[in-house]
């Protein structure tokens, strides 16, 4: 018993990283706009709250500011993604790697003196787990019962309409794109001072690409992104409980998520779930294209 | 009666053409106004103007005897002018009441405003579900929510640009009931077509633009269709049928119990079948979407039929788009630019699109850059195709243009079957007139041609025999003398004749 | 500020603009290295004087373009096809995997080589083959199935030489043993310029550049990559070319990993030993060369200074080898933020 409740806690551990990211990038992509930066901005976060956590080194950081500071980087980030592909109306899909190669170098250098340097201050991991289920339920609710969730939603499927009622597209995707960016930091933040509180460079270790993926799997959806992000969750943790137990080289559990992934994208794929993505998803718009 | 909406000498300049030449008009109050043109006349751009998209250079606005100036299509909206679109301004995938509800905040915006748009509706005959997904409506439907949209919004002066063009007979009657009825309510309305008939029948008074200036104005009941004609084109035009009897030959293509499924895997074409012979022009009448796309694409080798036969010259064809186009089935495809070219590439290049791989335009696999500029040279000539130069990219070229490269390279000798999709869509009187000849020229050497068309009159004038589609089924083919518009407008909506 | 489209900008114009986004991208990568805390002036002299100003720094300079020459070149094609290989870097992996098997199994002594490259050049063509299939099949975006399938050859490799491969005389190390000698690709004297890669890397530049321009096969390219509508209308397989486009561009990637190994480890072993993230700078080079395959023989040794460059940082003034990702993702930002200002001209006010 204690056993299967220990299972579910680990779970939801690994599973809260991934739901937190993945409602960013719901949101941004539910405006049309992709961003294949989570997994920069999720390491940029990161190494922001574990260097506002750190402090002085005594563990005198404050955890809540060290989450506002991941929040604030990770939104910053992305504001790169957003004047590139929205104001400059550039590939949206080579911008966001773009953004993940530039975050990964970005923290990896700047890290540098963090590498392997303990954490007192630890956070508790539930309240980052209970506060993103508490949001992926208000998102739902926005999404589909707010004017201003209707606004979201119009702006990605049909921009022209939008525009024609006098709506600013461009600033209503700006916002979701920071809003993704804010949401990739405090994944990232989750990481570095509550689940394995410390620092390493690369320590995402591809989760930003598997929130992604996600966001595909659950076709949108903030409700069954948190379903989505906790089967994954026990995927990742079944990789290390079952890790050198059954004669299977770790290296297979290693690949495992990537793997996952790729199914994960076919079987969405041979389900016709890319159907749901909404219509203007990529396309940068252009007044007067009537 | 007063002015409501008056317009005095606005110029509109974009580099290269004056698009709008010092024109003014007047719109009262309860009347429903014609704007008349052919395709580039400045139509649009007046539209424009007057929906806040752009700015004029020189004139006046005034609404109610006052100046304004229309910033965006919303202020214009505040101001009281309603643009209904030609090609609606829709999020498709949501309902009725969701789109109408677009830009308001706070909670539920679309269960607030579902009891407004029954009681318009009700008020104007404009029924529309409001739950209804907009995906799931008609041309007509779609167009009603873009009326609606208007009046919700406050509009007093509403513009309907083409408004008919997707509509059945039937369907435009009944919108034309509603801009009674908002003519009565003292909406004024602002007409934009290119239908004669339709501007004789609905308007009180005509205006009619021809290269960016008003060359006429005048009331409705003094005004003949010859005599708009001829100030819209500037010269005398011949309404007469096109189409001169030709010889008949053998039966070409014979289609029997064809069914195909649509891209989502529905049904969209049920036990089609009819025979067409060499020299005929068979014209398909329906609303789009009713299997047009997949009865041609099956015919051009895109599309498997999922059964059902289909003989040229009384044999059975690979379903390969290339070899069927060596047989001898030519196919102008409706999107001229998504499907008919590549834009980015020359135009010497189109034109080399469906026989690059064969001598003289290459041997070996190897390109014969010559060749090609010879072939593109020789087909410029012939089909008097407006470009700087071979070498210009298509997409620089105007749709006529565009269609014309089209046609040089889709019509070559060996052309016996012509499957034609819209044609002629969005292209001036002088060009339609160019394709409607190639294509009739090409019956009296034994080709045959399956004509799709939205447009009634164009069928008409062209077809020997006419069939319509309607969910999949075909009703006819009927020889054109013996049916009339009447008839293919039910036939259309799925009414028994 | 508006943009007001140029339809057909000249050459001249597009160079400019991309000179000067490179230039904006050294400028803000600068503030990287001032952030780091280095002198971003010391950073560059350093990086400039030791590579293109120094003959041990030419030769490191030309031993990083080779896998870049090659792997750009696939990619500008793939790029045309709009086919978004990112995954070039598992690519180099599977055929330095592929080409292994020959010395450590199938010892063929004088025909090694060639095998080898041969070998490499499957590996790496099946591994990009695996996601077009997966797009065509499932519609599964290939950027995302290429950067997927980057982790898989990953491990597998750290699988091989940590487990069935490792070598029996490598003590602790997790390689494999040592190629014999006859596997060992000829280098220019007293530098890691294996010639024969770099002979074949500007033959497959060149002969991709007449392929686009002059074959049947390259306007069928074309024409799926500028218009699939068009490419289906008129009964071109978009299947088979990106199929054949697959395997050219996952092709040449696995041939520069063959050659790595055979030239320069002489074994399979670590895979960030294999490449230096060869494959996400060649997606800068492809970028640079602007659809023109033979342009590579420009851009890739542009490219090839910034990554010599990395190690002489790395080196001297003992910087992240992370510095890298930062010039690339800036450099790509740059790049693709550029495009506009070369299809526009920009016109200021309404």
């Amino acid at each position: 018993m204690e056993e299967i409740l220990g299972a579910i806690l680990r779970a939801l551990s690994f599973g809260t990283p991934l739901l937190l990211a993945s409602l960013g990038a719901i949101i941004n992509e539910r405006s049309g706009v992709v961003n294949l930066g989570v997994e920069g901005m999720m390491i940029l976060g990161a190494l922001t709250a574990f260097a506002v956590a750190y402090g002085d080194g005594t563990g005198n950081g404050n955890l809540y500011l060290a989450v506002l500071a991941a929040m604030a980087v990770g939104a910053l980030a992305s504001m790169i993604h957003a004047f590139v592909t929205i104001t400059l109306r550039a590939n949206q899909f080579v911008s966001g790697l773009a953004l993940t190669m530039l975050g990964l170098g970005v923290a990896g250098l700047l890290g540098k003196r963090f590498e392997g340097v303990p954490l007192f201050n630890q956070a508790p991991e539930l309240p980052f787990t209970i506060a993103a289920v508490l949001l992926a339920l208000l998102l739902a609710f926005v999404l589909s019962a707010t004017g201003f969730g209707l606004t979201l939603r119009s702006v990605g499927e049909n921009p022209a309409a939008a525009d024609v009622l006098g709506l600013n597209v461009n600033l209503i995707r700006y916002g979701a794109v920071a809003f993704g960016g804010a949401m990739a930091g405090v994944a990232g933040a989750f990481l570095s001072i509550a689940s394995r509180p410390s620092w390493t460079d690369g320590m995402t270790v591809g989760l930003g690409w598997v929130a992604v993926a996600l966001v595909i799997f659950v076709g949108w959806s903030p409700l069954r992104a948190i379903a989505g992000s906790f089967f994954f969750g026990l995927l990742y943790y079944l990789q290390f409980a079952l890790q050198g137990k059954i004669g299977i080289p770790s290296e297979v559990f290693a690949a495992m998520p990537y793997i996952l992934v790729i199914v994960v994208l076919a079987l969405a794929g041979a389900r016709g779930q890319q159907g749901a993505a909404p219509e203007a998803l990529g396309k940068p718009f252009t007044r007067g294209e009537r | 009666m007063s002015n409501f909406l008056e317009l005095r000498n606005i110029t509109k300049r974009f580099p290269g053409v004056v698009a709008n030449d010092a024109v003014s008009l007047e719109v009262k109050a309860g009347e429903v106004l014609a704007l008349l043109g052919e395709n580039g006349a400045g139509k649009s751009t007046l539209i424009s103007i007057l929906y806040g998209l752009y700015r004029p250079e020189e004139g006046q606005i005034l609404l109610e005897g006052k100046p304004v100036q229309i910033a965006s299509p919303r202020h214009a909206l505040q101001l009281g002018i309603g643009l209904v679109p030609q090609h609606p301004l829709l999020v498709s995938r949501h309902t009725v009441a969701e789109n109408l509800a677009l830009g308001s905040s706070g909670l539920f915006p679309a269960g607030r405003i579902a009891p407004k748009i029954e009681q318009l509706a009700a008020q104007y005959g404009l029924t529309v579900d409001p739950k209804a997904k907009i995906s799931q409506l008609s041309p007509g439907e779609k167009q009603r929510v873009e009326i609606l949209r208007s009046l919700l919004g406050g509009a007093r002066v509403l513009i309907l640009d083409e408004p008919t063009s997707v509509l059945t007979p039937q369907e435009a009657e009944s919108l034309f009931a509603v801009m009674r009825n908002l003519r009565e309510a003292g909406k004024s309305l602002i007409f934009i077509s290119h239908k004669l008939e339709e501007v004789l029948s609905i308007t009180d008074r005509i205006v009619v633009l021809r290269r960016g200036k008003v060359v006429g104005g005048l009331a409705t009941k003094d005004a003949t269709k010859q005599k708009l004609a001829e100030l819209m084109v500037g010269r005398n035009v011949d309404f007469s049928r096109k189409r001169q009897p030709v010889q008949i030959g053998a039966p070409i293509l014979e289609v029997s119990n064809l069914s195909a499924k649509n891209s989502r895997g529905l049904e969209a074409l049920k036990n089609v079948s009819f025979t067409l012979a060499q020299g005929q022009v068979l014209g398909v009448a329906g609303v789009a979407g009713n299997g047009q796309s997949e009865l041609i694409e099956v015919l051009a080798g895109l599309h498997p039929p999922s059964s059902g036969q289909v003989k040229f010259e009384g044999t059975d064809l690979e379903p390969n788009p290339a070899k069927r186009f060596e047989a001898g089935i030519a196919h102008i495809p409706e999107d001229r630019i998504h499907m008919g070219t590549v834009p980015t590439m020359t135009v010497a290049e189109n034109l080399s699109l469906r026989q690059y791989s064969q001598a003289p335009l290459s041997n070996n696999g190897i390109r014969d850059l010559i060749a090609l500029e010879t072939n593109a040279k020789e087909k410029i000539l012939e089909y008097t195709i407006a470009t700087p130069s071979s070498q210009t990219p298509s997409r620089l070229l105007s749709g006529g243009n565009i269609q014309k490269v089209i046609l040089a390279r889709e019509l070559g000798a060996n052309a016996k079957l012509i499957l034609a999709v819209h044609p002629t869509y969005g292209l001036d009187i002088g060009a339609t007139d160019q394709v409607h000849s190639v294509l009739l020229e090409r019956t009296k050497s034994g080709a045959a041609v399956l004509l799709v068309s939205e447009d009634l009159e164009e069928l008409l004038s062209l077809s020997d025999q006419i069939a319509i589609l309607y969910h999949g089924q075909l009703k006819g083919p009927f020889p054109v003398t013996e049916i009339t518009r009447e008839q293919i407008g039910l036939y259309m909506t799925g009414g028994a004749v | 500020m508006r943009f007001i489209a140029d339809p057909n900008p000249s050459r001249y114009k597009t160079a400019w603009v991309s000179l000067s986004a490179i230039l904006l991208a050294a400028v803000l990568t600068g503030f990287v290295f001032a952030a780091y805390g280095s002198n971003p002036l010391e950073v560059y002299r350093t990086m400039i004087t030791g590579t293109i100003f120094d003959s041990r720094g030419l030769a490191d300079v030309a031993r990083r373009t080779i896998p870049l020459l090659l792997i750009g070149v696939g990619l500008t094609l793939a790029f045309r096809a709009q086919f978004f290989n990112i995954g070039a870097e598992g690519q180099i992996l599977l055929g330095a995997v592929f080409a292994a098997i020959v010395p450590l199994f199938f010892p063929l002594g004088v025909f090694s080589i060639p095998i080898m490259l041969i070998m490499g050049a499957l590996g790496g063509g099946l591994w990009a083959l695996l996601a077009a299939w997966l797009r065509q099949r499932f519609s599964v975006n290939e950027i995302l199935s290429t950067l997927m399938l980057n982790y898989g050859a990953l491990y597998l490799v750290i699988y091989l030489i940590n487990g069935p491969w490792k070598g029996k005389n490598v003590r602790g190390f997790i390689y494999t043993d040592e190629f014999p000698p006859f596997a060992e690709m000829p280098l220019i004297g007293g530098t890691l310029v294996h010639y024969p890669t770099l002979i074949l890397g500007i033959i497959a530049a060149l002969g991709l550049q007449w392929l686009l321009v002059k074959s049947t096969l390259g306007f069928e390219l074309r024409v799926v990559g500028e218009n699939a509508g068009a490419a289906r209308y008129v009964g071109i397989s978009s299947g088979k070319i990106v199929t054949i486009m697959a395997l050219i561009t996952g092709g040449l990637a696995g041939l520069a990993g063959a050659a790595e190994v055979s030239a320069i480890h002489h074994r399979l072993l670590e895979p960030s030993q294999i490449s230096l993230g060869y494959g996400f700078t060649a997606i800068i080079v492809a970028w640079l060369a602007r659809g023109n395959p033979a342009l590579v023989l420009v851009t890739a040794p542009f490219m090839g200074i910034t990554l010599a460059g990395g190690d002489l940082l790395k080196i001297v003034l003992n910087m992240p080898f992370r510095i890298v990702d930062v010039f690339s993702g800036v450099m790509l930002l740059c790049l693709i933020a550029s495009e506009i200002f070369i299809k526009n001209r920009i016109k200021w006010g309404r």
